[in-house]
């Protein structure tokens, strides 16, 4: 496709147009020269504490303290109880992996990692999870295996974020 | 509620459209759809869109596709529900015509994926679960949420990869009948095994392909339809529900609990309660169905959470090919979204027009008598799965009348 708009921002600067053809289907191509970037700005005020954990190494769950009611991902507002007030309770962090893929074919922002495994795991406090697995042997990989969900820093960003490791192999 | 029946139908050739942009390939299904109702624009009432969009550059399909159609001043709406887009335009047409609203809407499905480099819809359709907790860290795809469905089903009832391969055959076999499907070859178990891993363990003959596409269906009251058709063909159940965003949040992986999509259960289920089908023995009463097979996994599921086969047994109704033309059920003989494609909202509209054709027994003669489904129930079945099984649509047709 970019070397569509190459074709086509070429054209346009010599015929005045930037239409150019499919190699594929011979189509005749409009291409839009009008690059829209796309980022989000989103709020954290209701789970400011999850963010704080993560610099501790902590990983938290909410707990309705009204029902009991337990949420991963974490939220502040109750939907059973209609209740807003939640303890908020760090994972110890064992678990029991449930599935899991590895992704071959990437989208674009994630292209510059490795193949990348992702898995779901139950934690001990009932309440699922998805992260990266982080194994050196895929091959090791078994149905029901113990992991351990731990914080990382994830390069190269140096982001910080969750991450399963094996326990016992 | 007045009973409503399926008047018309049209559909596009599928593909990669690049002939034509949005609002012209919208025309294409329409004006079949009229040709076919032996109805003019006049008559639509309303014009409900099922367009998923995000890739392709118009933000207002359902205008514009209006404009081009012809149907203003009549109202319109873009309806969304994923991948199960088309079946929530047919809902709501179903609708606005049980209710009185209008006598006759039509309900178009069309997506323009190829307006975007394909990395770019790898990306987008990535995020179509919960963006925020599970895309933004882990950077999910669509091959991979359903790669962890089929690792799920694997640890819990020792299904193989060749087994997912068998659906994939078959679809391929009934999309090279289809004059409108985007693939028309057929391919074998060893050239899908040796494919390349898209997200482990699904390859990527496992997948469907992006495409381009649109569905139209026009929808009438009882005494409309009356006059316009007398082969009316009934939209006598809907059910339809709605699941987790976030995949971890679901109860189906658990080792105990796996495996299936909750919402196409819950689906089904309230589909059948309207038309009086059991559940457990949901597959006797239908002729043919379409379900949602965006990867072989999601057929092979499919059979199960419609009650055609117990928990664990969909392997079974595969390798007994008991889902080809003349098995216990046949199932996507019009291709599929494996390889019929997969032009997210006009997937729904276009699994209607293939079973309004079959009830009609007018699909062997637009495709091969082998895809003609034996017409004895009189009921037709479409299993339409939004995102993974974020929103489930369950659609029932039948030759008879819902409310005798």
């Amino acid at each position: 496709m970019s070397e569509l708009f190459d074709k086509a921002e070429k054209n346009l600067k010599e015929t005045g147009l930037p239409l150019t053809e499919d190699q594929k289907t011979k189509m005749p191509l409009y291409i839009s020269m009008r690059e829209l970037p796309l980022r989000f700005n989103l709020g954290i005020a209701k789970i400011q504490k999850f963010y704080d954990g993560l610099k501790e190494g902590k990983i938290y769950l909410t707990q309705c303290k009204n029902c009991g009611e337990k949420f991963f991902p974490p939220q502040a507002d109750c939907p059973k109880c209609m209740k807003s007030d939640m303890d908020w309770v760090p994972l110890n962090g064992e678990g029991e992996l449930l599935t899991c893929t590895m992704i071959f074919v990437k989208p674009p922002t994630f292209s510059h990692y490795k193949d990348y495994i992702v898995g779901i795991a139950r934690m001990k406090e009932g309440v699922k999870v998805m992260a990266w697995l982080n194994i050196d042997d895929p091959t090791k990989i078994k149905p029901k295996m113990k992991v351990r969900l731990q914080t990382t820093k994830r390069e190269p960003e140096g982001l910080i974020t969750y991450e399963f490791i094996p326990i016992n192999i | 509620m007045r009973d409503v029946a399926i008047v018309g139908v049209g559909h596009s050739l599928f593909g990669n459209r690049y002939d034509v942009r949005l609002d012209e390939l919208a025309w294409e299904a329409v004006s079949e759809a009229l040709k076919d109702a032996n109805l003019t624009v006049k008559d639509i009432e309303l014009l409900i869109v099922g367009c998923a969009g995000g890739w392709s550059a118009e933000a207002l399909p359902a205008v514009v596709c209006s404009e081009y159609c012809g149907t203003l001043p009549k109202g319109s709406m873009r309806v969304e529900a994923a991948c199960a887009t088309g079946s929530a335009a047919l809902a709501t047409a179903y609708n606005f015509v049980a209710s009185g609203y209008v006598d006759i809407a039509i309900a178009l499905g069309v997506e323009k994926m190829y307006e975007s480099p394909t990395p770019v819809q790898i990306e987008l359709i990535g995020r179509a679960g919960n963006y925020f907790w599970e895309f933004e860290n882990f950077g999910l795809t669509f091959p991979g949420y359903y790669a962890l469905h089929a690792t799920g089903y694997m640890w819990k009832h020792g299904l193989k990869e060749e087994d997912l391969a068998e659906i994939a055959v078959k679809n391929h076999y009934y999309a090279s009948m289809n004059p409108k499907a985007q693939f028309k070859k057929q391919i074998n178990v060893e050239t899908i095994m040796q494919s390349r891993y898209i997200a482990w363990p699904l390859k990527l003959f496992d997948c469907c392909p992006l495409t381009d596409g649109s569905a139209a269906i026009i929808l009438a009251s009882e005494d409309t339809a009356k006059k316009i058709t007398d082969t009316p063909v009934w939209i006598s159940g809907i059910g339809l529900s709605t699941g987790t965003a976030n995949l971890s949040s679901r109860d189906m992986f658990l080792p105990l609990e796996y495996s299936g999509l909750e919402t196409a259960v819950e689906a089904a289920k309230q589909a059948y309660k309207r038309v009086g089908i059991e559940y457990n023995q949901a597959s006797k009463y239908f002729d043919v169905a379409c379900v949602h097979d965006c990867f072989t996994i999601a057929e092979l599921m499919a059979y199960e959470d419609l009650g055609f086969c117990k928990r664990g047994e969909g392997i079974k109704l595969v390798r007994e090919k008991q889902t080809y033309n003349g098995g216990l059920i046949p199932v996507n003989i019009d291709g599929g979204l494996k390889a019929k494609g997969h032009p997210i909202g006009a997937t729904g509209g276009s699994m209607i027009y293939s079973l309004t054709k079959q009830l009609r027994q007018e699909y062997g003669k637009y495709a091969d008598s082998k895809a003609q489904a034996d017409i004895k129930n009189g009921r037709a079945i479409a299993h339409n799965i939004g995102g993974t099984g974020h929103y489930a649509y369950v659609t029932i047709l039948s030759l008879e009348k819902p409310h005798m």
